[in-house]
Parts: C-alpha cells; structure tokens; sequence
C-alpha cells in the first residue's frame, strides 16, 4: 500500500516521460496529451484540406473532369467534419492543455486520466468516420448539417456518421468539464480570477458552451438514428414531426459551435497582440464581458441560418435583431486590439503576423456575417458561395491563422529552440495571399448566384472559380512551409525563459523547454510578472 | 479548356470586370422587392466599408507609426471606460438604424394575400413539378438536353458551347408580366429551395409542409436560378427558370396547353 | 503519508485503463453500427466492447476507490471530483433537454401547423386536408394506427411515488452516515436501489403493456416517439443509477466512507436526484399534460 502510493509519488516528482509508445498511450501529463491533441489537429487539416483540394480540383473548370457528384457531396460533407471537429476543435483543446496549466500555475489538468481518455476517444471517432469513405454507398454525402431527410438516404455510413458524432461529442464534454474544472480549482493562490490570462477566460467560456451544445447535437443525431432504424417520427410530417426541427436542434448546437470555435481565437490574439506592441491589453476587464456576451448571445439566435425554412414573421425579426447584436461585443473585442496596440512599440515576428491578419481577416468576415443577418438580403445570400466565403473567412485566417499564430507564439516555450524565423515569415506571406485568393472571389460567385454543393457550374461563373482554386492549391502548399518548420523546430538557437522581450505571464517564468512538471509547488514569483493583466499591479 | 484557363488567368486583372462573366454584385432584380433587397444589401455593405475604414485605418496608421524599429517607448495606457462606452454605444445606435429597414421590407415579403395566380411548386430528386391551381396545368420541369449531355463526365463537350449551362430546363415555367404570383413549395423527397435571383426569393420545399412565397415581375424576359438546397448527388442539375410574357401571350399559351382559360390576365403593371 | 499526500496534488503517473476503454467504444459502436445494417456478427462484436467497457469502468473506479483508501486525495482532489461530477450531470440534463425541445416544439408548432395555423394554411389544405391535430397525436398519417394514451394514473403513478420516496429514504441514509448511525445507513441505501429496481420493472411493465394492449409503439408517430425516447432513456438512467447505489451498498459494507470523507456516496445522491428531478419534468409534460 505505502510503498504504492511513494512509488506514485516517485513517479511523478522525478522522472520525466514513459519511454516508448507506451508514454504516448497511458500519459496523463497535460503537455504529452496537449501534443497529441496538436499533432492529431495538424494530420486532420492534411486530411480535411485534401479534401478542400478535390472540391477545388472539380470546381476549377466547368463541366465534371474528375468526380461524381455523389463523390463530390461526400468530399464536401467530410471536409467540413474533418476540419470542424478533427482540425480546429482538437488543436485548441491541445493548446489549452499545454498552456492552461502553465498559465495558471497549477501542477497538470484537475483530471488527468479522463484527459488522455478525451484524446483517445478522438483516433477512435476519426477512425470510424474516415473508413465510411470505403462503404457500400460511399462516406455521408448530405452536407456536415446532415439535414432529413436526406441524410436517411446515406448507405451503410449512415450509423457510423451517427455514433462517431457522437464519440466526438463524449471526447468534447470530457475536455470541457475537464478544462472548467482546471481553471476554477487548480490556479495558483495568487492567481484570482480577475488576474487570468485573456486565454483562459475564453477557454473557460467556450468550455462551457460545448457542455452546453454537445449532448443536444448527441440529441439530435440520435433522433436521426431512431428515425432511420426503429421508425420513430421525429423529423416526419406524416407523423407529426417536422424536418425543420432537425434544424432548430442542430443549429441550437451549431451556432454556439462556431463560437466555440472562435473564442479561444480571441483568446490567443489577446495573449499575442500586447507582448508584441509591449504593452498591456486594453480593457482586459471589458474583454472578459465581451466574451460572455457573446456567448450568451450565441444561444438565442441559431435561426439565423434556416430564414428561408418559412419561419413565422415574429421569429424571423427576433433572430435577426439578436444575430445583428453579436456585432456589438465582437466589435468591442475588435476595437480593444486596436487599442492595445495604439501607442505601443510593436515589432512584427511570425505570431504577430498572423495575429494581426487574423484582426483585419476576421473582421472581413465578420462584415459578411452581419449582412447574412439581414433577413431579405439572407434570402438572396442563403445556400450561396457568399455564405462559404463568409464562413471560410472566420474560419480559415480565423481560427486557423489563430492557431497558426499560436503554434509560432509557443513552440519555443514547446520546444526550447527558436523557429526558423524567415520560414515562418514565408508561410505567412504565403498564406495571407492566398487564402484571399481562394476565398474573396467566393463573395462575388455567390451574389452572382451559385450555391454551394455543387459539383458542375454554369459557364458565367467559371473565371471567379478557377482563381479560387488556384489560390486553394496555393494555400495548401504553402501549409508544407509549417511541416518544415515543425519538422527544424529544434534545429534554432536556445530559446530563454521569456521567449519574447514583451512577454509576461506566468508560463514565461518557467525555463525553455518547459520542464515535464510545472508548478508541482504553489508560485510566488514577481506580481507584475506573472500577472500582467491585473490592473491593480 | 486552355481557353478558359487563359481566359481566367487574364481574367485576373479585374478590368475585364465590364463583361458579364465577372458579374460582382447581387443582381438588382425585376420585382420591387428585389430591388429593396438590392438596396439592402449596399446599404450593409456600405455600412460595413465605412466602419472598415475606420478600423483599419487606425490599425494601419498604428502599424506605420508605433513600431519599435522606430525606436518609440511604448505607453503603459490599459483602459477607459469613456471609450469602452462608447464603442459600444454606437454600434447599437448603427444596427438598429439598419434593421428597421429591413424589418420593413421583410414585413412585405410575407404578405402573399390576394394575388392574380397561384402555382404549386413540387421539388422531386430531381427535377420540379408546377401545378398551376386555376389553369389546372401541370408539368414537370428538368434540365435541358444540351446540357444533360454536356454535363456527363467527360462528356467532351465543351460547357462553354452549350448556351445556359446547367440553368436551362426543357419545359420553363411560364408568367404574366406584372401579375402577382404567389408559389406555394412543397417537396415530395427530400428538401429542396426554390431559387430565382432575380425575383430575390427562395425558400425551402419541405415534405409534408407547404412555405409560401411571392413575386411580381415587371418586366418581360427569361429568368434563371437554381435549386438552393443540397438534394443529393443531382443538386446540382434542377435549374429554374421562368419566363415572363405578355399577359395575352399568356393566355395564348395557357390555352395552347390545354388549360382552363376562364380567367384571362390582363397587363396590370 | 497522508501528511505527504495533502501538500500536493495527486497526479496519477500513467494509466492503460482510457485507452482501455477507447478499444472498448470502438468496437462498441462498430458492433452497432454493423448490426443494424444488417449484419448479425455485429452483435457479438457490440457484447464485446460492452464487455470491455464494463470491465474499463470497474479497473479504473477501482484503481480511484483504491488510491482514495490509501488517502492520496487531499481536499483539493475531492474538489475536482465534485465540481467534474456537477458539470457532467449538467451535460446530461442538456441532452435531455434536447428531447424535451423535440417534445415542445412539435406539440406547440409542429401540430398546429399541420392543421393549418400561422402561416400554414396551405399545408393542411394541399396536404392534410380535414386533418386536426390535437395533441397526443401520431400525426396526420396515422402512423402506426389508433392507439391509446399512457395516462398519469396507474403505473406512471405509482412509478413517480416509488422514485420520491427512494429520494427520500437516499436522503435518510445520507444523515445516517453523517450520524454514523450504520444500520440505518445499510437499510435505507438498500431500500433506495430496491425501490430503483422496481421502477425499472414497472417501467419495462407498462412498455409491454403499451406494445401489446394499447397500440403504442415507437412507430405511433410524434407521440411513441418523444414517448419512448423520453422514458427510455430516463430507464437508462435509473438504471445506470441503481448500479451505482448498489456499488456504493458494496463500499459501505466494507465500511469505505467516513461521515467526514464520502464523496462518492455524495455523488451517486447527486446523480439519483437529478434522475429524480428528470421523472418529475416527464411525469408531468409527457404523462400528465
Ligand atoms: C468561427 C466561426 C464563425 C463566426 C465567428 C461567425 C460569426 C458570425 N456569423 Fe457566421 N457562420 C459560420 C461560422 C461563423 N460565423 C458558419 C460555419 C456558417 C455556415 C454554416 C453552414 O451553413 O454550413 C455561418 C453562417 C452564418 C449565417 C447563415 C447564412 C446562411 O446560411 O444563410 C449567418 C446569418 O446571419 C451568420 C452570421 C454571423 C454573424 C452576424 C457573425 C458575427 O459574430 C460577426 C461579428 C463580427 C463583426 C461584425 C466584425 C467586427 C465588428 C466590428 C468591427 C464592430 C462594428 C461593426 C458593426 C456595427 C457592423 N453566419
Ligand atoms: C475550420 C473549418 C474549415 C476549414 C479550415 C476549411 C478550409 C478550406 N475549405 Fe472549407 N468548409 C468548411 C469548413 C472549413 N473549410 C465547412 C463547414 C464547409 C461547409 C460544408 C457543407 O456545405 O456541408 C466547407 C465547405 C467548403 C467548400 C464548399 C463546398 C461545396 O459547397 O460544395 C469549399 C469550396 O471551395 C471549401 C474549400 C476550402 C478550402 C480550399 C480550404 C483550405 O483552407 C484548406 C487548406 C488546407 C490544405 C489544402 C491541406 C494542407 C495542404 C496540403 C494537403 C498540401 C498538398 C498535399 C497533399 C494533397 C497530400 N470548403
Ligand atoms: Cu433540389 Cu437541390
Ligand atoms: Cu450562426
């Protein structure tokens, strides 16, 4: 007995790392399973944008050179999937586990085993959802909405779509309540939750929106099952169900999704924009209630995506006006950037590059988002490849320039070494161009008049078409630059504790690499240090 | 094909905007709702540009100035109420300035009351069914040949030779100029939407549930769009398209297909 | 060792019982998923994973029931657990909560529509003519045939007695072990998971009594389907809460609890309430109104 539990000690004050697979599988070190989930992240935007490169291939030119549409809607459907939960949601789940403990003192993530449990679950899910590609029918192919009834037309997948949503979800919930319970019980005294990293504010809010939103989209598509194998008629008129109210649970999950794929965005952006204009973030309070506007505004306006499913006058004006107000705390986040570097003395390495693109790109799509809320211009919009340029806008130099950011911001404290500096520059460059090469012509294509999901176009859209997937082809290769910089990460100079002259905070107080275990003892250190962000210092 | 893709290229240089097949913008459309809807939609976008400019103004006037190459010290400034306020005060004030008009708008587009003719529009996987109610003429409507055959893969002919690709059906559904029709959607599979830009109206066929929805074109032509809501793998290959005639030639036609001409329209713009 | 054990959190140093359970879930619901497409031996493939599961779930319990015997834990501990169970239970309320809106929203604008109101009368002229919908209803297409109601009396009343009063009597044993009163403790936790059982038999009772004599089925449209979703899964749960309250029987038998220290006797009291709680919004919007 004693002797097990010295052992379990042993274990965790000296050594380092399980040598092996064996560390990889049974870890419960938050910065083994924060790598895991990133690695997992970056393979899944390989897969997810092969897909994207199919899609553009076929769109290039008009006229079908290289797959049927079945093929093409499958491409379209999995894409989204892929990027939406295998890319994006994981590669912030993983930065969450490397820097929320660091960021707030505390020795791991309040729950380690159900933390590897949470990623695990996820090679599982991908798995399952990756192998319907080889089914009798072919992978799902009725859009990532999996809107009834034609999602019930789906072949064999149609179950594993299903339950991989659904181990999706479990491995979602699992990491939130995990991440919640990290932030609220483990800081650091002196760490009160005035003083909390802008990161861990948005993570604690986005938290809560996935356990919010995840069990009713597990909700949903357990309905689309009962409705497929044992006759239940929820999404039937015939009987007395409805398919639009497949839409309304789905949205009521899927709006407050692109927020949980946005905030913690936010959150890096506000980490990176004041250690590079050295100077404190403006309004570090007024952030904090922007964030939480915004997600509680999330919940009450899911229907801004179904305005033409024939919803009653009175709903149709409600979900506009709320959807319109989202700009409001979006804009107070937008203007306390611009605040934050007002004055300050910036200099411009590879996380600042993206950073600031993702300010001036987001907001682009921002602005489209708040014309998609207009109910009579959203009638013209809908189903449109405006809509596609809207989102990919928020999501691409979004969300992913966020994470791109964050990767170069961190990696150094990751790995103790110094990127190679003029290869990240390059792949910025590169990327800012043609991710707007590949996605502004879509505005145009879609107030022209083409919708989305199709393979095949009419001849006046061809030009717009062809520079987007030039751009398309454009973006991911330059996505290779990132491999290689991954790849040399620890070929470049010795990286110090703080990483960056302007960086405060109390993950920049440890050495470069971070050691395996960090803050087993409570910290004291230098206030102004290690909490920059309380206005009290 | 090298022709398009050189075209495309060229295409580039964004003075060949003038032809049509850079059309950037919303069409401003052929009924009095779609031109509202056009104005709409510059007014957001001119609201959005304008606070564009401003922001990044600001952010670029800040990137060209307060850069530590330039050997500035940085300000050690972190909040103002005043200002927090402020910002967000007026974008309320802007917001609620542009959904008014909006609400207007959107307030006419619900009302289909009392109009001259009523089709019902079925979606089928894939293709449409009209059903004039008081003519009692129906009639399906797919995509037409040319494009059907061009459409194959590697079919070897050239889209660019097939006039209308993939937005031309063999049987258009047919309208009296300045009527107001109301079309009344509904599906018979799965869900489709009913699309035609220049009407400025789309929604959703649902089986089992009947949308309605209106239009009143005031001008003669042939109007073009397509189906709006993933079907399935022929989503997209059920184009719309509606031709606008003189209301005797309306009637002309109506009786030439054999349906019931009690009710004949006259020009009523 | 305690002294040692309450400077610092516990980290535990590795463990093979998640990645355990991910073997489980994916041949869970590869088993599943083949065997509703059709396929038999997907069955078998679903008991195993099952089987993992189940044996995931008693390793990994045991391994935290044996660390917590060995006082690792400290104050801190005991907190995530807490605050980790709460929030669970709270992502369970959601997905129920998910079935509830299918429920409010097809009785309060769903039925309506298809008998025409708002703006859908046209919806009921082309298509459902003549039909009105009051609720319950298996819709416009009759689906499944007529059928009759499961009314707030008989069964469903006595079930919701049962379920109240196995609150009340996990509530008695509760101050029983804060008391140290033993005997009461064993009696009435052992009441609580008896009483939880018979629900779940009376529960099984009425479907059968459904299925055979009164028509309701999943297939009776709107009704049997928000019907057997909803208790069904609120069976599930008593299930799963049962089991819990007889493992916990198991741990006070071997005298695991303190009246000081007993986290998980707490939290399968939370679990049980929010069951309870659930039943409760059931009885009244599913059986009752
Ligand atoms: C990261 C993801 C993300 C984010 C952040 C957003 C943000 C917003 N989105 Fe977007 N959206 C998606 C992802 C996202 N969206 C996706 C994936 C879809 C398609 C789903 C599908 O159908 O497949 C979609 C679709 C979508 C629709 C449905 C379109 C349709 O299908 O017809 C609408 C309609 O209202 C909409 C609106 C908005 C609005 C108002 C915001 C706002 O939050 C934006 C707020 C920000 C700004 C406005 C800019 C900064 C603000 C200022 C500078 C202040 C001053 C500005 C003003 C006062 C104007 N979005
Ligand atoms: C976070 C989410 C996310 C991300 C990152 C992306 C990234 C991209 N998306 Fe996607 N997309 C969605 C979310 C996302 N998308 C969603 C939700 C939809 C709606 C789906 C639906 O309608 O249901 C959609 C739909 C969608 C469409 C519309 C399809 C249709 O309507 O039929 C298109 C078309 O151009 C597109 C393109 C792209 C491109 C070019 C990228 C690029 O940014 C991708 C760049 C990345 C790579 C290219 C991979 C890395 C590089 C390589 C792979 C190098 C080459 C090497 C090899 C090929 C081995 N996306
Ligand atoms: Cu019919 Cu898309
Ligand atoms: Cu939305």
């Amino acid at each position: 007995m004693t002797t097990a539990v010295a052992d379990a000690h042993e274990a965790h004050d000296h050594h380092g790392p399980a040598t092996g697979i064996r560390r990889w599988l049974f870890t419960t070190n938050h910065k083994d399973i924060g790598t895991m989930y990133l690695v997992f992240s970056l393979i899944m935007f390989f897969i997810g944008g092969a897909m994207a490169l199919v899609i553009r291939s076929e769109l290039a030119i008009p006229g079908l050179q290289f797959v049927h549409p079945e093929f093409f809607n499958q491409m379209t459907t999995m894409h989204a999937l892929i990027m939406v939960f295998g890319a994006v949601m994981p590669a912030f789940v993983g930065l969450a586990n490397w820097m929320i403990p660091m960021q707030i003192g505390g020795p791991d993530m309040a729950l380690p085993r159900m933390n590897n449990w949470s990623f695990w679950i996820l090679p599982v899910a991908f798995g399952i959802l990756l192998s319907t590609l080889f089914m009798p029918g072919g992978a799902p192919a009725s859009g990532w909405t999996m809107y009834p009834p034609l999602v019930l037309q789906t072949g064999d997948a149609f179950p594993f779509l299903i339950f991989s949503v659904h181990l999706m979800g479990l491995s979602s919930i699992m990491g939130a309540i995990n991440i919640i319970v990290t932030i609220i019980n483990m800081r650091t005294p002196e760490m009160t939750l005035i003083r909390m990293p802008m990161f861990v504010w948005t993570w604690l809010i986005t938290a809560y929106l996935l356990l919010a939103v995840m069990p009713v989209l597990a909700g949903a598509v357990t309905m689309l099952l009962t409705d497929q194998f044992f006759g239940t008629s929820f999404f039937l008129a015939a009987g007395g169900g409805d398919p639009v109210m497949f839409q309304h649970i789905f949205w009521f999950f899927g709006h407050p999704e692109v927020y949980i794929m946005i905030l913690p965005a936010f959150g890096v952006v506000s980490e990176i924009i004041p250690t590079f204009s050295r100077k404190p973030l403006f309004g570090h309070d007024a952030m904090v209630y922007a964030t939480a506007s915004i997600a509680f505004l999330s919940f009450i306006v899911w229907s801004h995506h179904m305005f033409t499913v024939g919803m009653p006058l009175s709903a149709q004006l409600f979900f506009m006006f709320a959807t319109m107000l989202i700009a409001v705390p979006t804009g107070v986040k937008v203007f306390n950037w611009v605040a934050t570097m007002w004055r300050g003395a910036m200099s411009f390495e590879t996380p600042m590059l993206f950073a600031l693109a993702f300010i001036f790109l987001f907001t682009i799509g921002g602005f489209s988002g708040l014309m998609l809320a207009i109910v009579p211009s959203d009638i013209q919009y809908h189903d449109s490849y405006f809509v596609v340029a809207h989102f990919h806008y928020v999501l691409v130099p979004g969300s992913i320039f966020a994470i791109m950011a964050a990767a170069y911001y961190w990696l150094p404290k990751w790995t103790g070494h110094y990127y190679d500096e003029t290869a990240g520059k390059v792949h910025f460059w590169l990327s800012t161009i043609f991710v707007n090469l590949t996605f502004f012509p879509m505005h145009f294509l879609g107030l022209a008049g083409m919708p989305r999901r199709i393979p095949d176009y009419s001849t006046q859209f061809a030009d717009f078409n062809l520079v987007a997937s030039i751009g398309a082809m454009g973006f991911g290769l330059s996505q290779l630059i990132f491999v290689y910089v991954l790849l040399t990460a620890k070929k470049g100079a010795q990286a110090t504790a703080g990483v960056w002259d302007g960086s405060k905070g109390l993950e920049w107080t440890v050495p470069s690499p971070a050691p395996y275990h960090t803050f087993d003892e409570p910290v004291h250190v230098d206030r102004s240090v290690a909490f920059p962000k309380d206005p009290n210092v | 094909m090298i022709r398009n893709i050189s075209t495309g290229l060229l295409g580039l240089a964004w003075a060949t905007a003038a032809n049509a097949d850079w059309q950037l913008n919303m069409p401003r459309g052929v009924t009095e709702l779609s031109a509202e809807t056009y104005e709409l939609h510059m007014m957001a976008f001119w609201v959005c540009t304008a606070i564009g400019l401003l922001v990044f103004g600001a952010m670029i006037i800040s990137l060209l100035l307060h850069r530590k190459s330039k050997g500035v010290a940085a300000a050690q400034f972190r909040h103002s109420t005043g200002v927090e306020i402020l910002w967000t005060a007026i974008p309320v004030l802007i917001l609620l300035a542009m959904a008014v008009p909006a609400a207007r708008t959107m307030i006419k587009l619900e009302d289909s009351r009392n109009p001259d003719l009523t089709i019902v529009v079925t979606g089928y996987q894939w293709k449409w069914h009209y059903r004039y109610q008081d003519q009692d003429l129906a009639f399906y409507s797919s995509l037409a040949r040319p494009s059907l055959e061009a459409r194959q893969k590697n079919s070897g002919i050239d889209p660019f030779d097939v006039e209308n690709y993939l937005r031309d059906v063999d049987r258009p559904l047919v309208v009296p100029v300045g009527a107001k029709v109301r079309v009344l959607l509904t599906s018979n599979d799965v869900l489709h939407a009913w699309w035609v830009p220049d009407f400025a109206i789309k929604k959703d066929a649902i089986p089992g549930m009947v949308n309605e929805m209106w239009f009143q074109a005031l001008k003669v032509g042939t109007y073009r769009g397509q189906c709006a809501e993933l079907c399935g793998k022929d989503h997209g290959y059920m184009p719309v398209v509606v031709e606008v005639v003189e209301a005797e030639a309306f009637n002309e036609w109506v009786a030439a297909n054999g349906g019931v001409t009690t009710r004949t329209f006259a020009d009523n713009r | 060792m305690s002294a040692h054990a309450h400077d610092r959190y516990y980290i535990p140093h590795g463990s093979h019982w998640p990645i355990v359970g991910s073997v489980g879930l994916l041949f869970l619901m590869v088993g599943v998923s083949t065997w509703l497409n059709g396929a038999g031996f997907g069955f078998w493939v679903m008991l195993a994973g099952l089987a993992t599961i189940i044996g995931m779930v008693v390793g990994w319990f045991g391994t935290v029931i044996g660390e917590n015997q060995q006082g690792v834990y400290n104050a801190q501990v005991d907190t995530s657990f807490r605050m980790g169970m709460f929030w669970f239970i709270f992502s369970e309320v959601m997905f129920f909560a998910a079935f509830f809106g299918a429920l409010f929203y097809a009785r309060t604008a769903v039925i309506p529509w298809l008998s025409g109101e708002g703006n859908n009368f046209f919806t009921n002229y082309l298509l459902w003519s003549g039909w009105e919908g009051t609720w319950p209803t298996n819709g416009p297409g009759n689906l499944g045939g007529d059928f009759e109601i499961m009314g707030p009396m008989g069964l469903p009343l006595i079930n919701t007695a049962i379920l109240l009063t196995s609150s009340v009597t996990l509530t008695i044993a509760h101050h029983a072990l804060i008391a140290g009163n033993r005997g009461v403790l064993k009696t009435f936790l052992a009441l609580t998971f008896i009483l939880g059982f018979i629900f779940v038999f009376l529960q099984a009772e009425e479907y059968i009594e459904a299925y055979q004599h009164m028509n309701l089925k999943l297939t009776t449209g709107i009704y049997g389907s928000t019907f057997f979703l909803l208790t069904g899964f609120h069976g599930l749960h008593v299930t799963l809460g049962a089991i819990m309250l007889l493992t916990i029987w198991f741990r006070v038998m071997k005298r695991h609890f303190t009246p000081e220290k007993h986290f998980a006797f707490e939290a399968v009291a939370w679990y049980w309430h929010f069951v309870d709680v659930v039943w409760v919004a059931l009885y009244v919007f599913v059986y009752w109104m």
